[in-house]
């Protein structure tokens, strides 16, 4: 693989992935490294983040000297509020995800396939962790991408032709961040979006479960 | 005209619910979490429990000493990964966990507080938590039928409350708090403070105390509530 320093891309994939957040924008953040991505978000840009438990207007992680114990988010990380900030119970959370208020969920995955499919809920007979509130954000929120590493612990790709592990919803991932690279997933599979620092293509390629369409154009990188 | 009095003690509140039970039980992680009912669950021993409760707390806490404790037979829930004892239990088969989605989860108990049957829903289709549901054909979609849930007893974690039952909670205590205290006919709430009728306002009241049949005040709040460092 490449030279970089593994933290060092795990830092850029976060502030790559921190950038997919716009102005405007209502947004869950998935449990495990997408919530990383609060602290990379500039302190001015108007957004409201959602937690599954029930909270919009999550502010910054706190430590646990100055911790509330009644205020978590979904991960279980003590949260802050900000000003406007809102509680609520999860039949109303839930209302928020079904109805289409989720501009867009950023999710964990153990697998993602070149159609879209999300598999991130269920190793069955190793680990069966539940789904939680995972199957409502990836099937509902308009926009549903994931941050992953490319390859799990084993160098095994996680971007694949097809999921081989139970899904959390059909066809529904819109665009992959990973230490590697950014891949959207198009009507004909994976296609190459940028390159991280000082991975090559062919090192994407290889990692890669699937075919890649690698673009004719120069690919930025992040 | 006043309202009724239904304050009364953790050990009796608890000492009403029988073998076999199902109970629903608040919390999302330690918020809301009615850690004193549940030790005094533990306590008494009742056996052969199905459990209703978003996730399966942490390892040592929670509904997780009634896992340890072989109370539980089932568990309804939605994520059980931070729970290490319970995902053996799970793996072992010494219980069984019907997985639900979350949202779909507050829905249904939100249906059974209503007086409802069902819910109708696409959520879920395609994946395995489809499979063995009723389907049916509504607006030329395919859905999914999902029952209603309704359990013998409810406890519950509230912030305030006054002796009559009308509950208020804390920040992200609330989860599925409100939902539960709705949908079952034993209602127990444990409540941090317990104020006298009138010390509410009505328009902070979150469950009303007509859905509430016994309040118990915490004397004193455990460690089981405090900062989790993990």
């Amino acid at each position: 693989m490449s030279d970089a320093n593994p933290l060092d891309a795990r830092a850029r994939m976060i502030a790559r992935a921190a950038r997919e957040i716009t102005s405007g924008m209502v947004v869950n953040l998935g449990i495990g490294l997408p919530t990383k991505v609060i602290n990379h978000l500039p302190a001015n840009l108007p957004v409201c983040l959602h937690t599954e438990n029930g909270m919009t207007g999550i502010g910054a992680t706190l430590p646990y000297e100055r911790a509330d114990r009644n205020l978590i988010d979904a991960g279980g990380a003590y949260v802050s509020p900000i000003p406007g900030s809102a509680y609520f119970d999860s039949a109303v959370s839930f209302a928020l995800v079904r109805s289409g208020r989720l501009d867009l969920t950023m999710l964990g995955a153990f697998e993602v396939a070149q159609n879209g499919d999300l598999a991130n809920w269920k190793i069955p007979g190793k680990f069966s962790p539940g789904a939680g509130g995972a199957i409502e954000l990836a099937q509902k929120a308009r926009r549903v991408v994931v941050m992953t590493t490319h390859t799990d612990r084993h160098g095994n790709p996680k971007l694949l032709q097809q999921c081989t592990l139970p899904l959390t919803a059909q066809r529904r991932v819109a665009r992959i961040f990973t230490d590697l690279a950014v891949i959207d997933v198009t009507a004909h599979g994976f296609e190459l979006c940028e390159l991280a620092t000082g991975v090559t293509v062919q090192e994407v390629t290889e990692a890669t479960g699937a075919p890649l369409i690698v673009p004719d154009t120069d690919i930025p990188t992040f | 005209m006043s309202l009724p009095d239904k304050t009364t003690t953790i050990e009796a509140a608890v000492a009403r619910i029988p073998d076999g039970a199902t109970i629903m039980v608040g919390g999302f992680g330690v918020p809301g979490t009615p850690f004193t009912l549940i030790r005094e669950l533990v306590r008494q021993g009742q056996k052969g429990l199905t459990l209703i409760k978003n996730d399966a707390n942490e390892s040592g806490m929670g509904i997780d000493l009634l896992i340890a404790n072989g109370q539980v037979k089932t568990l309804i829930s939605t994520h059980i990964g931070l729970n290490a004892n319970a995902i053996s239990a799970l793996n072992s088969g010494r219980i069984r966990v019907e997985f639900c989605a979350q949202g779909i989860l507050a829905e249904r108990i939100r249906a059974g507080g209503a007086g409802l049957s069902a819910i109708v829903t696409d959520i879920g289709l395609g994946t395995e938590l489809a499979e063995g549901k009723q389907g049916i054909e509504m607006n030329g979609k395919r859905l999914l039928v999902e029952s209603a849930l309704r359990a013998d007893v409810a406890l519950i974690h509230a912030d305030r409350a006054d002796p009559f039952g009308n509950l208020t909670y804390a920040a992200t205590a609330r989860n599925f708090n409100p939902l539960m205290a709705m949908a079952a006919p034993m209602v127990i709430a444990e409540v941090e403070t317990l104020g006298p009728l009138g010390s509410l306002s009505p328009e902070a009241v979150e469950t009303p105390g007509a859905f509430v049949d016994h309040v118990a005040e915490l004397v004193e709040l455990s460690e089981d509530y405090g900062i989790v460092r993990r």
